[in-house]
């Protein structure tokens, strides 16, 4: 039953190939994150709007990504926009797939972590003559971004594991989409996914630790 | 409203589709979530030392990507042991342990908040450690443990949108199919997204309205 | 000076100041008590504009808080005030508490705003906390620092709503020292307290609030030595 022969040897030399991939794949990670949390905060902010409209935006933005597989939000990104004349690179299709995505599960985050921040801290700012945005920046979104540094841990590790979607819209730099031209050339499916699967492994993990030791730096309070 | 070349045979397809990215869900989160609970009861009973190993290997379905965890089960199935073996298959049983190593630590959280006090109070009663589980424990983590599981049961069917790499054809792909012979993107993806939504959106507000109702209760 | 003219709020449908007026002159210091739910807090919060209001008018320095075009941030430059709850910035440090609204509202440099705090700081008596998180800090402390927050805005009244309320017993005394202080200093107070022995000791004058209105207002030798009314008289005899 067991007649397959590993050959490992083959697969190992592509490894530099597939570090270069695995940079690609950091890279938009981190950027799509960087991305996210920024338009994060301002959903936030038009979900605590009084404007209607601001706030319709912010759902509807949080209730999509929630509620649609990311692979979907990366071929809308792609081919929906396609459709209206805005033609994308894998790239860029990629990264804002996964920027959208990262953005409506913060927004939901932030939302959270809003709540566990008493309301008196915004009277305390205000009443020492901060306008509302000030006592925002400089008060609230503070706190909220250290209750919601865990959430927003797990959403780099998924915004890395999503990178792997690009394969859909023909990425083909980043450590899946290297994986997979590697495959089509070689037909070592196992050895070449492994070894893609043990350096996944090695990223998400390097991100939970040190989020961890950063953690504990950054809120000494 | 639409000019489209859509015809009713598309539309079964379409269903066809859905069909399997809904029977892949029930296969997945049932088997995932049976199994799930044993490991998330196992891995609380023995502790943090001497569950390691098993934290070790759910955390692996955790922290690799799912299209890979598809294509390295499929080829190692059917390749290197040399088993035929379907793709639905492969994808079902990827997808049982996939939500099982999520569900084991929503099941661990459930235990973990269940206070000591209540317990011991149990124990003091008499009760066996099975009693003490079934009528203490379980109830008890149900209601913290409960909102993430339809969570996570709702985050399995979106996950099923890349069993499409191990040829089984569900919602997504039967969409991609037809985009590529119609050429009519962005309506058929309106489609697709809206069943997601539709079926995703209801049962994640009734998720949230029992996270904040129990939680009003504590 | 702070005038208040007949002023009216309500929260619903209960209305909990039923036409207040009251002038606090540059300099005065008074103490306002009263069972709870009197409305004495709320006015402390509409005059500084926090709480709207329903008639009436409300006039520090001669502007109108609650009229359309004044600016309340600039407005409550003037006012500080501390609340029951210390509201510590949990994610600053002490000194950095201080600074914040020095920098962002005043537009001070660091510099400045950093040898303000520490002043104000030493001089509630918390110098050798300046560099730890609040979370360090016993009630009292948190309190004082949150009154040197308030006075390094350079303010020119100060409101106090129970700051002793919410502290242990054995730390309602440094804080009440250090509205003593203050009071010594000629600074302009309102202090919103359940303490008569401090109230009969700094006030100029004291105010009894019951139900939405002042019952009585006059020297503490008179309002604490001869009360008029019945229920200034049943308030005393109750906490006393």
């Amino acid at each position: 039953m067991f007649n397959y022969t590993f050959r490992w040897n083959q697969a190992l030399k592509s490894l530099p190939q597939m570090l270069e991939g695995a940079l690609v794949t950091m890279e938009i990670a981190i950027l799509s994150m960087v991305i996210g949390i920024a338009i994060a905060i301002v959903l936030t902010l038009f979900r605590l709007s009084p404007l209607r409209p601001l706030r319709a935006v912010a759902a509807v933005w949080v209730e999509i990504a929630r509620n649609t597989p990311a692979l979907f939000q990366i071929y809308m990104v792609h081919f929906g926009l396609g459709s209206f004349g805005i033609h994308l690179t894998p790239y860029l299709s990629l990264l804002i797939g996964i920027a959208y995505n990262n953005a409506g599960y913060l927004t939901e985050n932030f939302r959270g972590a809003l709540t566990a921040i008493p309301e008196t801290q915004t009277r305390a700012a205000r009443s020492l003559g901060m306008t509302s945005l000030q006592a925002f920046r400089h008060v609230v979104m503070p706190q909220m971004l250290r209750i919601a540094f865990l959430p927003m841990t797990n959403q780099m590790v998924w915004a890395i594991l999503m990178t792997s979607l690009g394969a859909v819209v023909a990425m083909n730099s980043d450590l899946y989409g290297v994986a997979n031209d590697l495959n089509a050339r070689t037909f070592r499916t196992f050895e070449i996914f492994a070894i893609a699967a043990v350096i996944f492994y090695l990223i998400t993990k390097t991100i939970t630790i040190s989020a961890r030791l950063l953690a504990a730096r950054l809120f000494r309070y | 409203m639409f000019d489209t070349a859509l015809t009713v045979n598309d539309l079964l397809f379409l269903a066809r589709g859905a069909g399997m990215t809904l029977l892949v869900t029930a296969i997945a989160v049932g088997l995932g979530t049976l199994m799930g609970i044993v490991f998330g009861v196992v891995r609380y009973q023995v502790g943090p030392w001497w569950g390691a190993p098993l934290t070790f290997f759910l955390d692996i379905f955790r922290s690799i990507p799912l299209l890979i965890q598809l294509v390295l089960a499929n080829a190692f199935v059917t390749t290197v042991l040399g088993f035929r073996v379907s793709g639905f298959t492969v994808a079902c049983g990827v997808l049982s342990l996939y939500t099982a190593a999520y569900c084991a630590e929503i099941v661990r959280g459930g235990i973990e908040a269940v206070p000591q006090t209540v317990r011991r109070a149990a124990r003091s009663l008499g009760m066996s450690w099975g009693q003490d589980m079934t009528h203490i424990v379980l109830p008890l983590a149900t209601r913290v443990a409960l909102p993430s599981w339809i969570g996570l049961a709702l985050g399995v069917m979106k996950d099923t949108s890349l069993v499409f790499v191990v040829q089984v054809v569900e919602l997504l792909k039967s969409t991609q199919i037809l985009i590529t012979r119609l050429q009519e993107p962005l309506f058929l993806l309106l489609i697709c997204g809206l069943f997601y939504f539709l079926i995703s959106f209801p049962i994640a507000r009734f998720g949230g309205y029992l996270e904040k109702k129990w939680l009003a209760n504590d | 000076m702070i005038e208040i003219e007949n002023v009216r709020k309500s929260f619903g449908s209960l209305e909990v100041l039923k036409g207040v007026s009251l002038t606090v002159p540059k300099g005065e210091v008074l103490t306002v008590i009263g069972g709870s739910g009197s409305g004495k807090s709320t006015l402390l919060t509409c005059i500084n504009g926090l709480e709207p209001i329903d008639s009436g008018r409300i006039l520090v320095d001669g502007v109108e808080v609650h009229a359309k075009g004044t600016d309340l941030n600039r407005l409550r430059r003037k006012i500080g005030i501390v609340f029951q709850q210390w509201n510590a910035f949990p994610h600053l440090t002490v000194l950095e508490n201080v600074m914040l609204a020095q920098r962002k509202v005043l537009g001070r440099s660091r510099a400045e705003a950093e040898a303000e705090a520490v002043r104000q700081l030493k001089h509630v008596g918390l110098g050798d906390k300046l560099s730890v998180y609040p979370s360090r800090l016993s009630g009292g402390q948190q309190q004082r620092m949150a009154i040197a927050r308030a006075l390094a805005m350079s303010p020119d009244y100060m409101l106090f709503d129970e700051v002793t309320s919410a502290l242990d017993p054995q730390l309602v005394g440094e804080v009440l020292d250090t509205l003593r202080m203050l009071a010594a200093e000629g600074m302009t107070m309102i202090c919103v307290t359940h303490e008569m022995k401090f109230a009969r000791e700094v006030s100029d004058r004291v105010a009894f609030f019951h139900q939405g209105v002042i019952a009585e207002i006059a020297p503490p030798e008179e309002l604490f030595g001869a009360p008029r009314t019945p229920e200034l008289q049943k308030f005393l005899a109750a906490t006393v």
